[in-house]
């Protein structure tokens, strides 16, 4: 393998520092990495491995842009949205770097075709967004003998580390399991600070090209955590589990599992045409409520923040952790409608609002979200 | 007596303080005297049992308390704990996910 003219000049940068050279030019293009996910961690993550000269980049991706992504997956363009994220993020790849192969895998990574996708590279950079298809990741890369270069985020904090390098430890010396079932997804705690993936994306892709060159002094055995508000980089020691159930010195699992059942998350998440249950109301007739000057109550359990994004000026404000001491501000005979952004977190107030003795509590289906795709359509949503 | 350093997703049952500092000699009596003083948290970081869950791990300064002696590893005045939870995101798209426990119907008005 050799550098063409062209790409001489496109790598002078780092042909002329001593620790990369040609020998590690020559080793980046020789490369193959894979890319799980190309969200607020992979964009940054395919910009600058397409940039830096790996030969070959895998992508695993199956979602779709959206408007919500713009803020923070710089990878992906406003003209993008709509389009399959793996297609939007390979032609910026390959507009910074027509030498890089990039290789498009557009399924949800499985127990069935994760050993097969992964089989192909050299290591792999967990840039996703769940708790299945993170220990899905770590089983994968820890049977196979594949570095995991890992990061994650939480609206200011990141967390990275370099996972089953040669032996070191895994994410389940870590974490030895995910949340229990009956943890749910909630919309009240997502939000991340854009620029963040950035961060903690860059520095997974800094581990990366320092593997690929055998430079340094990889993120191994340690935990990188990075504070955004408070500006600081801390270190924990991250030690390998002799119990670890797949890395460990007796290992349990030797294939990969059912990894949504193992987290308790269900696979298929609940249509939205479902049947409307005797404790819900559609957003429509909530209206029609509103509009006949019903006497009933509306509450909006969403955080004061997400209020002043947008909300239905006939609702009161009481944030669902506020709900258990403000009973007493409600009547317990009153009809009663709570709704939040999506659903889920009005089902649960409208579960202690029943606990508590509350004869006629509904939740709006579907949230503010629903509202304003069925009832007004300037209601923004987030 | 030990700081203990709060992330993030946990600050919701500290009353959004980042660090707290509390009277204790071991790791468990920290951790004890800390849920004391913010019951609601008590059920993020332990089960039912009183054990500490598997998602969130505590360093004493960089070491996990797992590797050294546990709930009886010694708390010195010096010392910094850190609450450490599994967090999986990286995107936050449709499909994020999250650990933290919203409360069971009813259990919130109870304790309240």
């Amino acid at each position: 393998m050799t550098l063409s003219k062209d790409e001489i000049l496109r790598y002078s940068r780092h042909l002329i520092v001593p620790e990369v050279g040609m020998e590690g030019q020559l080793k980046l293009k020789a490369a193959k990495v894979l890319l799980v996910g190309t969200g607020g961690l992979g964009a940054p993550l395919g910009l600058y491995l397409a940039a830096t000269g790996i030969g070959r980049i895998g992508l695993v991706d199956f979602d779709v842009v959206d408007f919500t992504n713009l803020q923070r997956q710089v990878i992906h363009f406003t003209k993008d949205v709509g389009r399959p994220k793996i297609e939007s993020a390979a032609e910026k790849m390959q507009a910074i770097n027509p030498n890089v192969e990039i290789v498009k895998h557009e399924v949800a990574l499985s127990s069935e075709n994760a050993m097969e996708i992964l089989k192909d590279y050299d290591l792999v950079v967990d840039g996703t967004d769940n708790f299945p298809t993170r220990y899905l990741v770590n089983d994968a890369c820890v049977l196979l003998g594949k570095p995991n270069v890992y990061g994650s985020i939480f609206r200011f904090e990141g967390q990275a580390t370099v996972f089953a390098y040669q032996g070191g430890p895994c994410y389940r010396c870590l974490y030895p399991e995910p949340p229990p079932p009956g943890l749910v997804p909630s919309c009240a705690e997502g939000g991340v600070l854009g620029i963040l993936p950035g961060t903690i994306g860059l520095i997974q892709a800094t581990e990366t090209v320092k593997l690929i060159l055998g430079i340094g002094e990889p993120l191994v055995g340690r935990l990188l955590l990075y504070d955004a508000l408070g500006m600081h980089f801390r270190e924990l020691k991250l030690r390998k589990n002799p119990e670890c159930p797949i890395c460990g010195d007796h290992p349990t699992i030797t294939k990969l599992i059912d990894y949504h059942q193992f987290c308790g998350v269900p696979q298929q998440p609940p249509k939205e045409e479902s049947k409307l249950t005797d404790d819900e109301i559609e957003v429509t007739e909530v209206k029609e409520k509103l509009d006949r000057g019903d006497n009933f109550v509306l509450i909006d359990v969403r955080e004061p923040h997400e209020y002043q994004i947008c909300n239905i000026p006939a609702a009161k404000l009481i944030p669902l952790g506020e709900v258990g001491k403000r009973l007493g501000e409600l009547d317990p005979d009153a009809d009663i409608v709570i709704h939040c952004k999506s659903g889920m977190r009005s089902a649960r107030a409208c579960g202690i609002l029943k606990a508590a003795g509350f004869k006629h509590v509904r939740n709006m289906k579907g949230g503010i979200l629903a509202w304003s795709d069925r009832v007004d359509r300037s209601v923004p949503k987030y | 007596m030990a700081k203990i350093l709060i992330p993030t997703p946990l600050r919701q049952f500290t009353a959004t303080r980042d660090s707290v500092t509390v009277h204790g000699a071991t790791v468990g009596e920290v951790l004890t005297a800390l849920t004391t003083e913010f019951p609601d948290l008590r059920k993020q970081i332990f089960t039912d049992e009183g054990k500490l869950r598997s998602f969130v791990n505590v360093y004493l300064n960089d070491e996990d308390i797992r590797y050294l002696g546990k709930d009886a590893t010694p708390a010195a005045d010096s010392d910094t704990l850190s609450l450490v939870p599994s967090i999986a995101g990286g995107a936050w798209g449709r499909r994020g996910t999250l650990w933290v426990r919203l409360p069971t119907p009813g259990a919130r008005g109870e304790t309240r």
